[in-house]
Order: structure tokens, then sequence, then C-alpha cells
């Protein structure tokens, strides 16, 4: 089995794996980081979203062996320095963002991603973004709130709704 | 008062661990020695099962045990909860539901064989090995065809696919018939109710675990109710004595109704612990999900109003065919039933009602309860046929419904389908939607809708539900083999810092910080003192789990009932630091103060001093400070609403766009309104998604056609609208201490009919000649209503 090393979340990281092995068992499996959650077997639901080299991906979708010397960071790395929630996190905890939390690690994530290439989103290009994210239980009112609010923007405060 | 009692919009602490990846969802745990599960699955929806050679596969690299239905023919199987009699006074069809199909398969996806090795990679290789020999029948999907048994029978032992066949109230039958026939006008109205997969975003996963020292099961799964899961793996599953085994469900990611029910996957793995003497685990594949978790809905119904010629309602009357699908899932049964057929006089003063349902085995997946469990089927019929009638008598929707409501002075009120409504005020929700939607600037935003070629609808549409179903003895006599209360346990510990032990378990609705909101604020402690234990049978009172919107109205209740008697016995405790009688105390804001005195002893005095009980006159006086209440509810709860959304349907493709939604509740006392508005927004995107998107389809060999995310439209963040809601017009529940209602299902009971009238109405005004389009309102479906 080839062994790969992985600067995940800011530690040099290796481990063996299969050649068929996705990213999202390797975190999940050999690394015990198992806020990275698979919710499905289609690429559709998003749940698994990581950033690779800087760039949000679905690891569902990509092999482990082919990441040799990647940077990878998870949901276990974006919390502040000293273990505060991040902006983001912040924000999504403020406005109601999740609920059962278990698409939540994925939607932080491509949140994440959002905010780099666009750091005022509207809500319709926050809508469209999360293309790829579902979320069952939310209704994404919460999660839309709460990027707007993560990117600085004016949104109404839920007790208020 | 504390800050953060009832009513405050306190942010979830549950959220910190989500937010940060530390919550520990089944699949999350991989005990030391984990060996790993993969069943075989029927390809086929009707198969005789010639044979099961398991041979090759347990040659397979790995492979530790293999599995076949043969091995549980001595064990019992799933039963359903809910026994229901027809009318003719013949008991329901109860198919046994084994462990893994034997003789013969009833839907894609029945698992029939099992494989467990020491990878689930090798696992899932050695099940492409089984060689299975299944001799494909006729399947029979559509229910009609079902009942009429044309083709095949899905249970050969019952000669019939009829389930039941059940009428309520069948005294009011007769009365119903001849008012019907009596009346000045009857408007008719034949509509699906689409079959929904639940898809919570957490597939269902299991671990069985067997100490071979102690004879001690464990069962780590996906429940929304583990308690139930241990009753039924005990006393009529595996016959694992009940003390022998712990159910442990831990953050469960989604259920939405398909994680209450007990499922065959747990029992093969805790059989296969027991046999290996080693952890197995299995966790589904979202593929899996779709073919093997209960279903929700599939109903067809004809539903028809008999109104005077103003409008004011005579008689409803409804024939329905459920689809329960190849088995009976466990609340399969009550479903289509008690909690469908007993709302069908909505918020309205009608003088008659009957209802008809009849059950239907297919060889489909069983269909089970989903967010709202009859209720959404209840009202989509009453409201979109309402909204029918409307139009036939040339009246305004939401005036024929005003002219109906039960008034605000009539509670209690008796319904013809045999309910006690306790509280409500259905003009006041409508004032309300009228202001908030501002359904009178619907014409303007309509001509402007209009310039830009769209044709734009309005629907409106109010509820009534019934949640926190009870009250035991009531279900007893209506057929439920369980009873449905739920229990609590306080125990304050010695540095005063509180455990609460509920038997309700969290699937998402903020358990964590609404229910130490109650002992808080009764106790006039900090909220973060407070902790919750849940979802452990091993670690709390034996309770019911949560569905039906019963987490705070039952199980809140028992946590009030039980701080009650925390605040009774901490009285005498005081009275005796104060040496005082306990009847000259008062307790106030944390506070024991001897009447009209300044003398006082504050709370985590009294809970040190329950511990160190040095002094007690201990014939009078036991130590410690924790109580139990088990809270069995007088009555239903009776949430209700007015809903309205806009819609615009562009003419060229037949596509809907929702402009808005906007959803008033009375969801009585609300202890915390984010947690509240969160769950009303959840649900409204699970009704949205069956107006508009979701369905379940099989071919007519009984193919599950839409078995995977790529096929099933689950909705996205830029299929919805910002949606609006709205609880302050709350009436208070009047027979539960807390007063509140439930808010789960709501969304999802009220939004479908508004969606669907807003489409009709949109193509009416348009000048298209439509009645009714189904669910979900597809481009395809509605391009073809225009142009028919
Ligand atoms: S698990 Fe990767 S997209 Fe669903
Ligand atoms: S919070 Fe449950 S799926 Fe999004």
């Amino acid at each position: 089995m080839p062994k790969i090393t992985m600067n995940i979340n800011g530690r040099e990281t290796s481990t063996e794996v299969e050649n068929r092995t996705l990213l999202s068992t390797a975190l999940r499996e050999n690394l015990h980081l198992t806020g990275t959650h698979i919710g499905c077997d289609t690429s559709q639901c998003g749940a698994c979203v990581v950033h690779v080299n800087g760039k949000a991906v679905k690891s569902c979708s990509v092999f482990a062996a082919e990441l040799d010397g990647a940077t990878v960071d998870t949901i276990e790395g974006q919390a502040n320095a000293d273990g505060s929630l991040n902006v983001i996190q912040q924000a999504f905890q403020d406005h109601h963002g999740l609920q059962c939390g278990f698409c939540t690690p994925g939607m932080v994530m491509s949140a994440a991603e959002l905010l780099k290439v666009n750091p005022k989103p509207s809500e319709a290009e926050i809508r469209d973004y999360l293309e790829g994210n579902i979320c069952r239980c939310t209704g994404y009112q919460g999660i839309v709130n709460a990027i707007m609010a993560a990117s600085g923007q004016d949104v109404p405060s839920i007790a208020a709704e | 008062m504390p800050d953060g009692g009832i009513g405050a919009p306190t942010k979830r602490r549950e959220d910190t661990r989500f937010l940060t990846g530390r919550g520990k969802y089944t699949d999350d745990f991989t005990p030391q020695n984990t060996s790993y599960c993969a069943f075989a699955r029927s390809q086929v929806a009707n198969g005789k099962i010639n044979s099961v050679d398991m041979s090759a596969a347990a040659e397979m690299p790995g492979v530790l045990a293999t599995f076949t239905g043969e091995d549980f023919v001595e064990t019992g199987g799933n039963p359903a909860g809910w026994a229901i009699v027809s009318r003719d006074g013949e008991p329901m069809k109860e198919p046994k539901r084994p462990v893994l199909a034997h003789g013969k398969v009833r839907h894609v996806g029945d698992a029939y064989a099992a494989v467990v090795a020491e990878t689930l990679e090798q696992a899932l290789d050695a099940v492409e090995a089984i060689e299975a020999d299944i001799e494909e029948l006729d399947a029979v999907t559509d229910m009609a065809s079902a009942v009429a048994n044309a083709g095949s029978l899905v249970h050969d032992e019952i000669e019939t696919n009829t389930c039941f066949d059940w009428g309520w109230i069948e005294d009011n039958r007769a009365a119903t018939d001849d008012a019907i026939k009596a009346a000045p006008h009857v408007t008719t109205l034949e509509l699906v109710n689409n079959r929904l997969v639940p898809n919570a975003l957490e597939p269902r996963a299991s671990i069985g675990e067997y100490d071979p020292g102690t004879g001690d099961y464990k069962l780590t799964t996906t429940s929304q109710n583990p308690h139930l899961s241990r009753l039924l793996i005990a006393a009529f599953v595996l016959g694992i004595p009940e003390n022998k085994l712990t159910v442990y469900a831990p953050d469960v990611g989604g259920g939405f109704g398909s994680k209450i029910y007990h499922y065959s996957e747990e029992a093969l793995v805790l059989a296969a612990a027991k046999k290996l003497g080693r952890p197995v685990k299995w966790t589904a594949t979202r593929t899996e999900s779709f073919l093997a978790d209960a279903h929700g809905r599939d109903h067809v119904t004809k539903i028809e109003l008999a109104t005077e010629t103003d409008g004011t309602f005579i008689a409803f009357r409804t024939e329905t065919m459920a689809n329960v699908g190849a088995y009976l899932s466990n609340f399969a049964t009550v479903t289509p039933t008690f909690l469908h057929g007993t709302l069908m006089a909505g918020n309205y003063t009608v003088p008659n009602v009957y209802v008809n349902v009849k059950a239907v085995f297919t060889n489909t997946a069983p269909v089970d309860a989903y967010r709202g469990a009859g209720r959404p089927e209840a009202t989509y019929s009453l409201e979109r046929v309402i909204d029918k009638c409307a139009r036939e008598l040339g009246m305004d929707p939401v005036e024929i419904r005003r002219k109906n409501f039960i008034k605000k002075d009539q509670y209690p009120y008796a319904s013809a389908a045999g309910l006690e409504y306790d509280s409500g005020d259905y003009d006041a929700l409508m004032d309300g939607l009228e202001k908030t939607a501002d359904l009178a600037g619907f014409e303007t935003r309509r001509a402007e809708s209009a310039k830009n070629g769209k044709l734009r609808g309005l629907g409106i549409n109010a509820y009534i539900e019934a949640c926190g179903i009870a009250p035991s003895n009531l279900v007893g006599i209506l057929g439920a083999r369980v009873g449905l209360y739920d229990a609590a346990t306080v125990r304050v510990n010695p540095t005063g810092n509180i455990s609460v032990m509920v038997g309700a378990h969290s699937h998402g609705q903020g358990h964590e910080t609404a229910f130490p909101q109650i002992v808080a604020d009764m106790l006039g402690v900090d909220p973060l003192s407070v902790d919750i234990v849940h979802g452990d049978t091993s670690k709390i009172p034996f309770g019911m789990g949560t569905y039906g919107s019963r987490s705070l109205a039952v199980c809140g209740s028992a946590v009030f009932r039980a701080t009650e008697k925390i605040i009774l016995k901490a009285t005498a405790i005081a009275a005796h630091m104060l040496e005082d009688k306990p009847e000259n105390i008062e307790f106030k804001d944390g506070v024991f103060t001897i009447k009209g005195t300044n003398k006082n002893v504050g709370f985590g005095d009294v809970a040190l001093k329950a511990y160190i009980p040095h002094d007690y006159p201990i014939e009078d006086l036991e130590p410690g400070l924790e109580e139990t209440a088990f809270y069995d509810p007088a009555n239903f709860t009776y949430p209700s609403g007015a809903y309205a959304s806009e819609v615009e349907v562009d003419p060229e493709t037949g596509k809907v766009t929702i402009c808005s939604m906007v959803a008033l509740d009375d969801f009585g006392v609300v202890v915390n309104p984010m947690i509240v508005t969160g769950q009303v927004q959840g649900g409204l995107a699970q009704g949205i998604g069956q107006a508009l998107l979701e369905n379940s389809v099989y071919d007519e060999n009984g193919q599950l056609l839409s078995g995977s995310l790529m096929d099933y439209a689950m909705p996205r963040a830029d299929d919805l609208p910002n949606l609006v809601v709205d609880h302050s017009h709350a009436t208070r529940c009047t027979h539960n201490p807390i007063g509140s209602k439930g808010c789960g299902e709501a969304g999802a009971i009220g939004s479908p009919p508004t969606i669907v009238n807003a489409v009709v109405d949109a193509l009416v005004r348009g000048g298209h000649d439509v009645d009714h389009i189904d669910m979900p309102v597809s481009p395809s479906r509605v391009w073809a209503a225009m142009n028919k």
C-alpha cells in the first residue's frame, strides 16, 4: 500500500492507503478526523467538503493516494488559535445555521471558500454557490444568514424574525 | 429569573462541537477490533428465493461470518406498533417481517443475506461472491391493481394485498352520505400525496457489541428513539433480556421520522457480534438509504366537500388508498389512520366527517411516518378541496375559510372527526397573515410579474395538527401497543449543578439548550449549570424518544414535573436548615426564604446539605436530591397556522419559482424562539421539496427509478426563497404545565397545499382551465396542464 504524507491542518501526517481509498475515508478511518462527514455515494451532498491545496473539494471524489505532499484543511483545523470559533463558525451559531450538524462541516468549508473568492456575496450568490451542499434540516435560511453575517453584511437577528 | 430561561432565544450550546468537527455520530465510533457488515439486497421487486449459496463468499479473504434468512427462521419479526381493525371488525393483516428475507424477497433492496469481514471492502467483495438463485416474479407496485389482487400477492399467506379497510368515524358514515346527497353544492377532488424519501443527511448506521464475560449487548445506532428499539429487539425480535441490552444513540444527523423505527440491520449486527464475540459495524450508503429506509406519504385520495351555496361547510368525505409497501414498518398502520383521519375536520366547524382508508401492500419499500405523519396528508386534501370549492362558488379563499373557522370562544371544541381541540385562534392567524404577507398588495405584484411575461399566483392555507400523541389510555383503546408518555430525572449534584436525564432524543432540535432553559427558569439557576443526558438506555429513564413534535410538550412536561418535585423536596430541606416548617418557606429566584423574614438559604447550600445529611431528622427526610417524573398527557396538543406563498409560473416552460413564503404558527408557549424558527424553516423546506421537487418513483417492475441524489431532487439553497416565520400569535396549550404545543412538523404540513394552491391560482388567473396538478408540480406537469 502506498504511503502518503500530507500536511493536514498544519501538521505533517503520514498514512498508508490503498489505491482505491478515498480522501474522505483516509481522513475518517486512518486519521480519525471524523468531522468530515459522508452523506452520499454520488458526490451530491457536500457533507465531505475539505480544502485541498487551498481549494474546496468533495473529499469523497478524490483518491488519497494522489495527494502525497498536498495540504489539506478540514473542519478540525478551522477554529481560531485559542480554540474559539472562527468568524464563520461563530456566525453559524449566532444565526442558527445548523440543526443536526451533519452537513455543517461541509457547509463551513464551502462558506470559507466562497468568502475567499467573493468577500461580499449577495444572497443570490450565496444560494447559487451552495448548489453542491445539501442541508436537510435548516431550509438554508440560517445558513444563508450566517454567511451574510460572516461577510460583515447586515442580517436580521434571528429572534426578531 | 435567570438569563436564558423560558422564552429566551439562547444560542445552542451543542453547536460548538458540531461546528468544530467534534460531533460524534454513530459512524464516528469504531470500537477496538471492529469488523464490518455488508448486506446482499434484492435487485428484483418480487422473487422466489430458490437458493442462497454463501460458500464462495465465506471463502473470500477476511470473511468472518455469513448469514441468510435461514439463520433467523426461529427468530421473531419486527412488529407493527399499532393494531388497526377494519370496518367489518376483522383485524389488520400482519405478515411477519423477518430479520433477513426468507423464501421470498418483496421489494428492491430487501436484504436476504449478510457478510461480516475484517474490513468493509472485504465485506463488500464477499457480498459480490454470493450465489443467489432468485426467480423473478411479477411485481405489484400500483395500489389499484394491488387492491384488486390483479397480479401477485405480496404475502402468499394472507391472500389479499389489503392490509385493512378502516372507517372513521363509522357511526358518522350514514349521516355524512345523506348530508352529501342532500347538499346544494359538492366539490370533488382526486389527488396524489407523493411518495417521499426522508433523506436525513446522516445515513443510518449500527454497531453491535457483545461482552461474553457479562452477557451484555450494546447497540450504538442512529435512533430517534433508543428505548423503543431496545424494547422491540428484546420483546419481539431477538429475545435478548432487556436488562442485558443497552441501546445508545449518540449525535443523530437528522431523522424526520426515518430513525424512529427499529430496522433489521440493528438486529443483525447484534446477532453477528454475539456470534463473533467482537464489534460489528454497518453504515448505509445513500443508495441503501433510498432502497431500505422507510419512505413517507404515498396516498391516493378522493375527497368531497359538501357546502351550502354561501360556502358553509356541511360535510367532508374521503376515500384513501395508503401504500404501506412490502412490510409493516413500526408506525405504518397508525400514520394513515389515526394521525390522518382524526384531523379531517381541519380548523372548521363542519358537522359531518367520514374517512375511509385502505392500506395496501405492494412490492415497494415500507412506508412509515415522515415529518408530519398523516397530518400533511389530511391538510393537503382539505386545503386543496377548499380552494377548489371557493373557486366554484366564486368566493375568496380567505373568506371561505374564515366563514367556517372554529371561533376563539368555542374552545374546547369537539370536532366532527373525534378530537377535542383545547385552544386556538385561527382568525387571529389569518389577520396576521393578511398583514405579514401583504395579501392586499398581491394585485400590484401580479401586474409586475405579468409585465415580465410571468403568471403570478397566490396560495393561502390554514392548518391544524395534533402533536404529542396521547394519552396512553386512549391510544390503547385505539390499538397502540405502546404507552405514550415520557420521562425525566432531574439529578441535583452535591455541588449544585444539575444533570437532567430525558427520554426524548435530539436529532437536531437543540434539546441540550432548550430543556435546561425550563429547569433553570424554575430553579432560578444559570442554564449553563444544567446538562442534558439523553440517547442512552443505560442512563436515562424509560422514554419514548422524539417524533410527532412531542419533545417539549411531553418530555418537557416530564422535566417540568420532575423539577417541581425537586422544589418540593428542596423546600423540606431548606425548612430543616432554617428551622421552620416547609409551609412557611417560599422559593423564588433560587433562594428559599422564611415568609415575611429575610432568613434564607440558597439553592446551592440546600443541594450540598441534601448529600451531607449529618444532622437530618432521618425518619422524616431522606438524603439526596434527585426526582423522576413520568408524564402522560391528558390530550394531544393542537398547533395551528396560516401560510401564504406567491409563485411565478413561466408560461413558456412551466417552471415554478417561489417568490415568497410566509408562515404564521400558533405553537403555544415557545421556550426558545430561535430554535422554533429554525424548526419551521426546515419543515417549510421539506414541504416545498414535496410540492415542487421530490418524488419517489417505481417502474411497473418495481425498480426504484429515483434511487440516488442524482435522480431524487432534494431542495438546494437556490430552490428556496427567504422563509418568513412568525410564531407570535400564540394561544396557550391548556393541559400541559408548560403550555407548549409542538413545532417540528408544522412547516411540512402547511406548505405543500400553499404552494399547489398558488400554482393553480397562477394558471387560472392566466386564463387556463385547471383544477389541480399533482405534486411534485414539475415544469412538465405544469406545462401539460396549461397545454391540454
Ligand atoms: S459524501 Fe461527498 S458529496 Fe456526499
Ligand atoms: S443541519 Fe442537519 S443536514 Fe444540515
